[in-house]
């Protein structure tokens, strides 16, 4: 019998990954989720995700502070990576947030404040962004079974915006058009949830963990 | 392309145990959590609250693991509410998956618990309950007279605070989000104070869940169009079959509101 397959949840001290945990461990009960900080685990996953909430001066320092950015810049080499919500904003190349923070520069382009005078149709607009919205999937084998303009579950004051617009494989829109999902290589990262968007979400795990990391 | 409005079941628990009778057609036990939590997951809950109604800290442990079940099973957005008084209860319960904590007493004890706890797990994780009552005005929609202000102690200890001013402070100080319940309304079927959900929803630049008072999907609808409310919660009429949540999501796409009906 193979070796079952291992996708690995970086743990870098920036809570709640039990919800990423099971998840994964819901829609591949072959493989084996380990919710690690360890880089010779990490290394030999074959599945990485790189989860993320909170603060990005924190969520950034602690990446920096744990030598985080090395593995993940030796992960995005070789195997499949997943960056979620301030996992994706992390991979970019500054934010506003904080009062400014540089970032891991892994995509280029800006995280940027929606704003406090957000509106659409004459409708003023919160800020966080938070609930279920749809996103406009662009074409990429992470998407596979998911229709155009599923809905999401959305949890953030900032926003991607990335440089090069090749790279966008999903576009949101609140107020203003934004970067919902990016993916490079064997990179792919999403500003929503997967985790904590039913069914839509659980398929696109499912389609993390089925991906060999080709576009 | 646009953001969907929110239905929110809500289910009081006490030593990690649903009570307050939840009645399903096809559960035998509807006291479990998990099962319930579920029940209202396939019937297409946006997101689902827990308040906490365990009476002493020690046994609060149970609703930690009661957490920490559900998150293995439900894969939307959980809160839970009730007992949040310091750092580490916000921090236990977001470890077990809940991810976001309602904190209602302890922010008005003491306001700066509110600014701590955003500063340290993030705006998005920070739900301020505010529990209003009215003190003047007619409650009608327009009357300018209208007042209302902060209770605690389930609606019998006034503060003195005006709820708006407060709901304006709490999200300045860092709160991601307000749970907003009407004393006046809880338990009375009659419908949303509408009022007051408008007064903060229009105050304040964070989403506003509307609380206490729904008898019937139009109640529902109406927190959103005439509220404007971002979301919607609502316990009694989903737990004993009167309506599932996906009828009322339907009832209020029918009344031209953005819902999430995929």
């Amino acid at each position: 019998m193979a070796a079952s397959k291992v996708c690995a949840v970086i743990d870098y001290g920036m809570g709640n990954l039990h919800s990423a945990h099971g998840a994964l461990q819901k829609v591949a009960p072959e493989t084996q989720v380990l919710v690690t900080s360890k880089p010779e685990e990490i290394l030999a996953a074959d599945h990485v995700v790189l989860p993320g909430v909170g603060a990005i001066r924190d969520c950034v320092g602690e990446i920096k502070a744990q030598g985080i950015d090395q593995i993940v810049a030796e992960v995005m080499q070789s195997k499949p990576l997943l960056g979620i919500c301030v996992g994706l904003q992390a991979m970019m190349t500054h934010s506003e947030e904080n009062g400014g923070v540089d970032c891991l520069n892994l995509f280029e382009g800006e995280v940027r404040y929606f704003g406090d005078d957000l509106t659409e149709n004459d409708e003023r607009l919160k800020v966080p962004h938070m609930g279920w919205n749809q996103v406009e999937t662009l074409d990429h084998p992470l998407w596979a079974d998911i229709a155009d303009g599923s809905r999401f579950y959305f949890v953030h004051s900032y926003y991607v915006d990335a440089k090069n617009k090749d790279q966008v494989k999903g576009r949101g829109f609140y107020g203003k058009s934004f970067d919902a999902a990016l993916a490079q290589d064997n990179v792919f990262a999403v500003q929503f949830h997967p985790e904590k968007s039913h069914k839509n979400g659980l398929q696109l795990l499912q389609n993390f963990i089925n991906w060999d990391g080709q576009a | 392309m646009a953001l969907a409005k929110r239905i929110i079941p809500c289910l009081d628990v006490d030593q990690g145990r649903v009570v307050k009778g939840v009645n399903f057609v096809g559960i035998r036990d509807a006291g479990d959590p998990v099962e319930v939590a579920k029940r209202y997951d396939e019937q297409g809950a946006d997101e689902i609250t827990f308040l906490d109604i365990t009476a002493t800290h020690e046994d609060r442990g149970t609703t930690v693991q009661m957490v920490e079940a559900i998150a293995e099973h439900v894969f939307i957005p959980l809160t839970v509410g009730g007992g949040i008084r310091e750092v580490d209860d916000i921090r236990r319960m977001l470890n077990a998956g809940a991810d976001k904590v309602s904190i209602n007493s302890a922010a008005v004890y003491n306001p700066e618990f509110v600014r701590q706890a955003s500063e340290k797990f993030g705006a998005q994780c920070i739900v301020v309950a505010i529990d209003a009552k009215r003190v003047a005005g007619s409650g009608e929609l327009g009357d300018s007279e209208n007042k209302w202000e902060i209770f605690t102690h389930g609606g019998r200890k006034p503060t003195g605070i005006d709820a708006v001013e407060w709901a304006i402070k709490m999200a300045d100080y860092g709160a991601g989000e307000i749970l907003l319940t009407s004393m006046d309304r809880d338990g009375v079927k009659t419908g949303f104070d509408l009022g007051v959900t408008r007064a903060i929803s229009d105050a304040v630049n964070i989403p506003v869940i509307a609380s206490g008072g729904v008898g019937n999907l139009e109640h529902l609808a109406d927190g959103v169009t005439l509220g404007h409310a971002d979301a919607v919660l609502a316990a009694s009429i989903f737990h004993f079959g009167e309506y599932t949540v996906q009828e009322a999501k339907q009832h209020m796409a029918d009344a031209g509101i953005e819902m999430r009906l995929d």
